[in-house]
């Protein structure tokens, strides 16, 4: 029998990135067919081909036996292939019924939408296929579990058989994603063909009927859950071929510098993100934060900087309450944060790396006397810092913008070091790094500790966190799962819990046990 | 904007009214009843009567509306304090903000009676001068809705209107009024063409794209006018639309004269009002344009052109300014001056904000502001000592008002103002 | 991706360009330069817009189609003629006529040199309302603000210095001119404000805001010159005369309008200068301008430099119409309206907000404004054809897109649009 689709050695290139690196894939009719791999992959980007949104490189798609070219999404719709995106393509202000017709609109004779017959069709898919879902409702008044299922019913109602779902539990509570899987069990029973993108292993071996497995743009193979465990799963998902040695005395550990407890945080679009979260975090000693990317990570260390006001909960930073503290008091308590965009939040562009250096100081002796910058404090100190962290620069004027990655992360790192600080959050801090550039931030990040310096990291990277943490919390749906010692546990433990797996129980971890 | 701090996820029912708004607007509302009594009500003896006349001076008369002006203010302030409180106990919830629109007339009503006390107010001519006012601002916010609903602020909206204004005048006296107001309809087009190219293509910040159509549209019209249009006076005598009595509905008392007996400019606003809520509610046209300017990406994905929806939208909202420009010249006074236009367009861009971008709102809005506008010119009449200047600012403050959030909160279209880039 | 371009620098600053790999000759890599320098666009956007302007005149003068009629060869001959005393006549307005200056420099009649240099003084009192404004919309502009009510608070501005200027007596000339210009600035800083702190604390748009501000600018001026400040002694709407203390010296004898104001408006940008590149003020509003995230993560006020930006921007544009008031119409009518507020954000995108820039600007568009006034008398050419010439400058400065296409230059090595503008902020969480 022949695929339904079949990919065949898709390679798709970025400037300086091979995205996709010759990629195979068959997906049979009726089957659930999950694509497994960490963020950065190239899942999404292969859906992306998949869908018309770009073009490969090299490679063709076959849709039941006849290649396909798409150029714009209408093609793949035409072709029967539906996607629902990680971000959900509906508009806020229209129902449910308006955002599915959308691009496909029933009218009456007389021209007229014909919401009535819409709706009527919408009712009808939401049944045959347990959907619950109320076509007459406005999609900003939708729970997001809900908002997901008017995405498949835009698909079912363009008569897609093929469906592809891009990390569709992302942003659903354990139990809209137990509704989900009933869902897609139902749509492949009616013939239905589904990819969908994770990177959670429950999910994975309980769901699918096959799973193909990618890293860094490759296929690493496929197989079936009957075949794989979670341990086989997590080690071709997560496994590294360079192994980063770091070498760190052990940690001395003293007061406690960063406490967090009961913190609750909603992110822009009021969801909350971050759980009831308890914590703290000691001088000389590093803490990791490990878990997938959005797993309120985020909103976590904005919440800790100040960037963010929490819901519930309290943090405070050496004794001080800093639960609702300005990011301006909390600086000068000694903190500094290296963001996780750094192009976003850690620099201005624009600027020339001397501004960048002073970025937060430039209000203090000695680079301002009263109101007035003092201009030659500024230089000396950038061509101080420029030396002692090795920015690799034309000169002190040159725009950050114009810098390498690895070099903008050194000036952020240099300004933030150069300061007296004894707490440091680093998010995502070698994050599209150079093997070289990650060494020098992986030492300086140890140095730092060494000094007596609290230190949350904050990784998706489990070799990092491995590397550089003297104990690990696992955050969850929001939640911390577990912090454990860096000594004595292993990178599968650990991958298994970033996956959402205990393994003490092997049982997925679907209700998190709170934490403090 | 301020959602970092809110409370937890909330689904909020349709027409959904938080507690705070709920006090906030119950204190709006027993304010309203308060000033009712306290400046009207006070100020007002026993035996003062106020005589509203209810025809404009048309051929249908209906009599005069005589009442004792005491009694009535003191009712329409009871009314109103009752409605405040009930407010702030128990809330009207999906119906404040009508609520709302009918104590702000309650409170309009109150000021004509008491402005009019021991005198007589021409109610139905203050009413259709209000409605004539209303034309051009609401032809600009109709504009302003078809460009922003798509995505494209507009605010080049007065400089169209004057371009039309002027253009009609030449074409009109050249040849006839409606190859005139065909004319004001292209230059209306070709404009918000400029200003889709300048936009769209050129990605230029739509508030400088709407600039330059507004200097240049000045610039442009006062260089020809001084040029030709003084010394070819045939050239600037383009005549006007008569009257058009519609047969039968002029002839309601008191509404038929207010509302049916005008030009083609004030029925083309009725018919386009209509004509737009139905296009862009109730048709894949309309349902296709709003996508473009909520989630650009969403219609994208569905296979909706984004840009060229814009374009569209832009080029017709173009013309409905090229129309409401030709109300100044072959609507209005038959001529064409520089700058005539006096802002009109950016009360338009007004209008549009208070009405929440529906074209019903805009309409409402346009004939507050209309009426603003005409009762302006009444007050020395009636001698009520507010200088006629702060009520022409009402417009503006209550757009500021409304804008701030304080008393409704406006939604905009999400993906205004920013050009749709594939990636 | 986008993210990144909204960061892009402004295009004056190619400070890095990565180097060429092949080395052609000198003159090629030289025009390479020059073809994709954003400088050149700019020159070449002034002079296609003032080439536009000689266009539109003689496309508008009859003689040109009834010498065509007649032949071919006089059509043209006609076609230069016009081309040619529109500009001369924009040149001679704008600086003088050079045949006079001589004559009266040769006559050693100080009398007669000042009257024959008078058009350049003229210019430049014409430019410095422009600078005031323009350092006003650019300064927003440098904080992520679009500030296009600089027209209303001109008014207001102007209207507070005359009522400093007619209400206030007896005070010594040193001290009540810097008054009046100061209470000027105070109520510019007023109109400012109120769109700066709307936008701080509830998100309002300031673009909507400042265009109402205006709008009940102009009915306030028109309140207050029917009554409060009217003179009692004339029939039509306009201020008494402003107290001769108030007035800011004039440096000549008439005809030369030449004020001090003009120096005051480079003191001014000589200030706005140092504050924003100078002091660690102007180092938070730059942040925050070009990057607002940047800004909050480095524990700077979002919603403090805000309000002070537009109060600030407020200020300056208070203070062009203060100058007006007290150094050239010494008193204020209705028809006091100039036009300077949308003509500024022209000149704040020409100077790209910097204040040299803008000073330049202005003085390119102060000689505009002046010798068209000259273009009108003697070659009949409306004054207006000047706001035609500044919207096409200011439609090619925002979309260079245009003038490289037309003159087939090569695209920059990143397309960065005019910067400034698209660093502006989108819905800014608090």
């Amino acid at each position: 029998m022949t695929p339904v689709l079949e990919l065949r050695g898709i390679t798709k290139r970025f400037p300086g990135v091979v995205a996709n690196d010759h990629i195979d894939l068959k997906l049979e009719a009726g089957e659930i067919h999950a694509l497994l791999g960490e963020n950065g992959a190239g899942k999404t980007t292969l859906m992306n081909v998949l869908y018309g949104l770009y073009s490969p490189d090299e490679g063709e798609i076959i849709v039941k036996g006849k290649r396909l070219v798409p150029k714009s999404p209408s093609d793949a719709i035409a072709a029967g292939i539906g996607m629902v995106h990680q971000h959900f393509m509906l508009v806020p202000v229209f129902t449910v019924t308006e955002n599915v017709m959308l691009g496909d609109e029933y009218v009456t004779k007389g021209g007229l939408l014909d919401r009535k017959r819409a709706a009527a069709r919408i009712r009808e898919i939401s049944d045959k296929y347990n959907l619950f879902v109320d076509p007459d409702a406005y999609i900003k008044d939708t729970p997001v579990g809900i908002q997901q299922r008017v995405e498949i019913i835009k698909l079912l109602f363009r008569e897609a058989d093929i469906l592809i779902m891009d990390e569709p539990t992302a942003v659903l509570t354990p139990q809209e994603a137990d509704e989900l899987f009933k869902i897609m069990g139902n749509l492949s029973k009616m013939g239905k063909s589904i990819i969908f993108i994770t990177h959670k292993l429950r999910e994975v071996l309980e769901f699918s009927d096959r799973i193909t497995v990618i890293r860094g743009g490759k296929v690493m193979g496929t197989t079936t859950p009957a075949e794989a465990n979670q341990n086989l799963l997590a080690s071709m998902m997560v496994g590294r071929d360079i192994e980063l040695d770091v070498n760190k005395k052990p940690a001395q550990a003293g007061e406690k510098v960063l406490e967090v407890t009961g913190l609750t945080v909603a992110d822009a679009h009021n969801h909350l993100v971050v759980k009831g979260v308890s914590f703290d975090v000691r001088a000389g000693e590093i803490l990791g934060i490990a878990g997938v990317q959005g797993n309120g990570q985020t909103e976590l260390v904005r919440a800790i900087t100040g960037l963010m006001h929490p819901v519930e909960g309290k943090i405070s930073i050496l004794g001080q309450d800093t639960t609702r503290a300005a990011p301006k008091e909390i600086i000068e308590l000694g903190t500094a944060h290296i963001p996780e965009d750094r192009q976003k939040d850690g620099l201005v562009l624009p600027y020339p790396i001397m501004d960048n250096l002073v970025l937060n100081t430039f209000y203090k002796p000695p680079f301002a006397k009263g109101a007035m910058l003092q201009e030659e404090p500024i230089r000396e100190n950038a061509n101080q810092l420029v030396e002692r962290f090795d920015i690799r620069t034309p000169s002190i004027e040159t725009q950050v913008g114009s810098l390498s990655g690895g070099n903008q992360q050194k000036v952020i790192v240099a300004r933030e070091f150069s300061r007296p600080i004894k707490f440091l959050v680093a998010s995502q801090p070698t994050r599209g790094l150079d093997v070289g550039s990650i060494e020098y931030i992986h030492h300086r990040l140890v140095e730092k500790r060494d000094d007596g310096c609290a230190v949350l990291l904050v990784s998706t990277e489990l070799d990092e966190i491995m590397q550089l943490s003297d104990r690990i919390a696992v955050i969850f749906g929001g939640k911390i799962i577990k912090i454990l010692p860096a000594k004595g546990t292993t990178k599968e433990e650990i991958g298994l819990l970033m996956a959402g797996v205990d393994t003490e129980t092997q049982k997925p971890v679907s209700q998190p046990v709170p934490v403090g | 904007m301020t959602t970092t701090t809110a409370a937890p996820i909330r689904v909020k029912e349709a027409g959904y009214v938080s507690p705070r708004r709920q006090r906030v607007m119950g204190i709006v509302f027993l304010a309203l009843a308060t000033m009712i009594w306290a400046f009207f009500s006070r100020t007002t003896t026993g035996q003062m009567v106020t005589t509203f006349v209810m025809s404009p001076g048309g051929a249908v008369a209906t009599p005069d509306l005589v009442f004792k002006t005491l009694p009535f203010l003191n009712v329409l302030a009871t009314i109103s304090a009752v409605i405040g409180a009930y407010q702030l106990v128990r809330g009207f919830h999906g119906r404040t903000n009508t609520m709302l629109g009918i104590l702000a007339g309650f409170f309009v009503i109150a000021f004509l009676a008491w402005g009019a006390a021991d005198k007589s107010l021409n109610l139905a001519g203050l009413l259709k001068v209000a409605v004539v006012r209303a034309v051009p601002l609401t032809l600009g916010a109709l504009s302003g809705i078809l460009c922003e609903r798509s995505g494209i602020i507009n605010i080049g909206i007065e400089g169209m209107l004057l371009a039309a204004a002027f253009t009609s005048t030449v074409a009109a006296s050249l040849s006839n009024l409606w190859v005139g107001l065909i004319v004001a309809i292209l230059t209306g087009a070709l404009f918000g063409w400029v200003l889709a190219v300048f936009s769209i293509r050129y990605k230029v910040n739509q508030i400088i794209s709407g600039t330059v159509i507004n200097i240049f549209a000045t610039g442009m019209t006062s260089f020809l006018s001084a040029k030709f249009l003084q010394k070819y006076q045939n050239l600037n005598s383009p005549g006007q639309f008569p009257t058009w009595e519609i047969p039968g509905l002029s002839k309601i008392p008191f509404f038929g004269p207010i509302l049916f007996s005008h030009n083609l400019f004030v029925y083309g606003v009725f018919i386009l009002l209509i004509v737009l809520t139905i296009a862009l509610f109730h048709t894949k046209w309309g349902l296709r344009l709003r996508s473009a300017g909520e989630h650009p990406k969403a219609a994208d994905t569905l296979g909706i052109n984004v840009n060229r929806t814009r374009y569209m939208a832009t080029i017709l909202g173009g013309m409905i300014a090229g129309f409401g420009g030709a109300y100044f010249t072959l609507g209005s006074v038959g001529r064409f001056d520089e700058v005539m236009t006096a802002g009109r367009g950016f009360i338009g861009l007004a209008a549009m904000i208070f009405g929440n971008w529906m074209p019903t709102g805009a309409l409402g809005a346009g004939l507050l502001f209309g009426l603003a506008d005409s009762l302006a010119g009444k007050l020395t009449i009636l001698r009520i000592p507010i200088p006629p200047k702060f009520l022409e600012m009402a417009p503006y403050i209550v757009t500021m008002i409304v804008l701030a959030g304080v008393v409704g909160h406006t939604s905009p279209p999400a993906a205004e103002g920013t050009p749709y880039e594939k990636e | 991706m986008t993210d990144n371009k909204e960061m892009t620098p402004p295009p004056a600053d190619n400070s890095v360009k990565p180097e060429k790999a092949a080395k052609p000759n000198a003159l090629n890599i030289f025009l390479e330069e020059v073809s994709r320098n954003s400088l050149t666009v700019t020159i070449l956007a002034i002079l296609t817009g003032l080439l536009l302007g000689g266009l539109v005149a003689v496309l508008t003068t009859e003689t040109v189609y009834s010498s065509f009629r007649t032949s071919f060869g006089l059509g043209f001959r006609e076609v230069f003629r016009v081309f040619g005393i529109t500009y001369s006549a924009l040149f001679t307005g704008s600086f003088g006529q050079p045949d006079v200056i001589r004559a009266a420099i040769a006559s050693r009649d100080w009398q007669q040199i000042n009257t024959a240099l008078s058009p350049f003084f003229e210019s430049l009192v014409q430019s410095t309302p422009y600078i005031l404004a323009g350092l006003a919309v650019a300064l927003g502009f440098r904080v992520g603000l679009f500030n296009i009510g600089a027209e209303g608070q001109i008014f207001v501005g102007a209207l507070a210095a005359v009522w400093a200027g007619t209400r206030i007596h007896g005070l010594p000339p040193i001290i009540h001119a810097p008054l009046a210009l100061l209470v000027g600035g105070l109520g510019g800083a007023i109109w400012g404000f109120i769109p700066g702190w709307l936008k701080a604390k509830t998100g309002a748009h300031e673009v909507i805001n400042t265009i109402m501000m205006n709008y009940i600018a102009f009915r306030l001026s028109e309140y207050l010159l029917t009554g409060f400040l009217k003179d009692p002694t004339k029939a039509h709407p306009i201020s008494a005369t402003v107290d001769t203390a108030a007035w800011l010296p004039r440096l000549f004898p008439n005809p030369n309008r030449f004020h001090v104001g003009f120096f005051i408006a480079l003191i001014m940008a000589y200030l706005v200068y140092l504050l924003l590149f100078k002091t660690t003020l102007g180092f938070q509003l730059r942040t925050v301008g070009l990057n607002p995230n940047a800004a909050r993560y480095a524990g700077m006020s979002i919603v403090k430099n805000t309000v002070l930006a537009m109060a600030l921007s407020g200020l300056l544009a208070g203070l062009a119409g203060a100058n007006e008031v007290l150094g050239v119409n010494r008193n204020l009518g209705v028809a006091f309206s100039s036009g300077y507020g949308f003509d500024s954000i022209a000149l704040a995108l020409l100077g790209n907000s910097h204040p040299l820039g803008v000073v330049l600007a202005s003085l390119l568009f102060g000689f505009l404004r002046n010798g068209a006034l000259r273009m009108q008398l003697q070659a009949g050419i409306p004054i207006d054809i000047i706001s035609i010439m500044q919207a096409a400058i200011l439609a090619f400065i925002a979309a260079p897109g245009i003038i490289r296409t037309i003159y087939r230059l090569k695209e920059p090595k990143e397309e960065s649009g005019s910067p400034l503008l698209t660093a502006a902020r989108k819905g800014q969480a608090q």
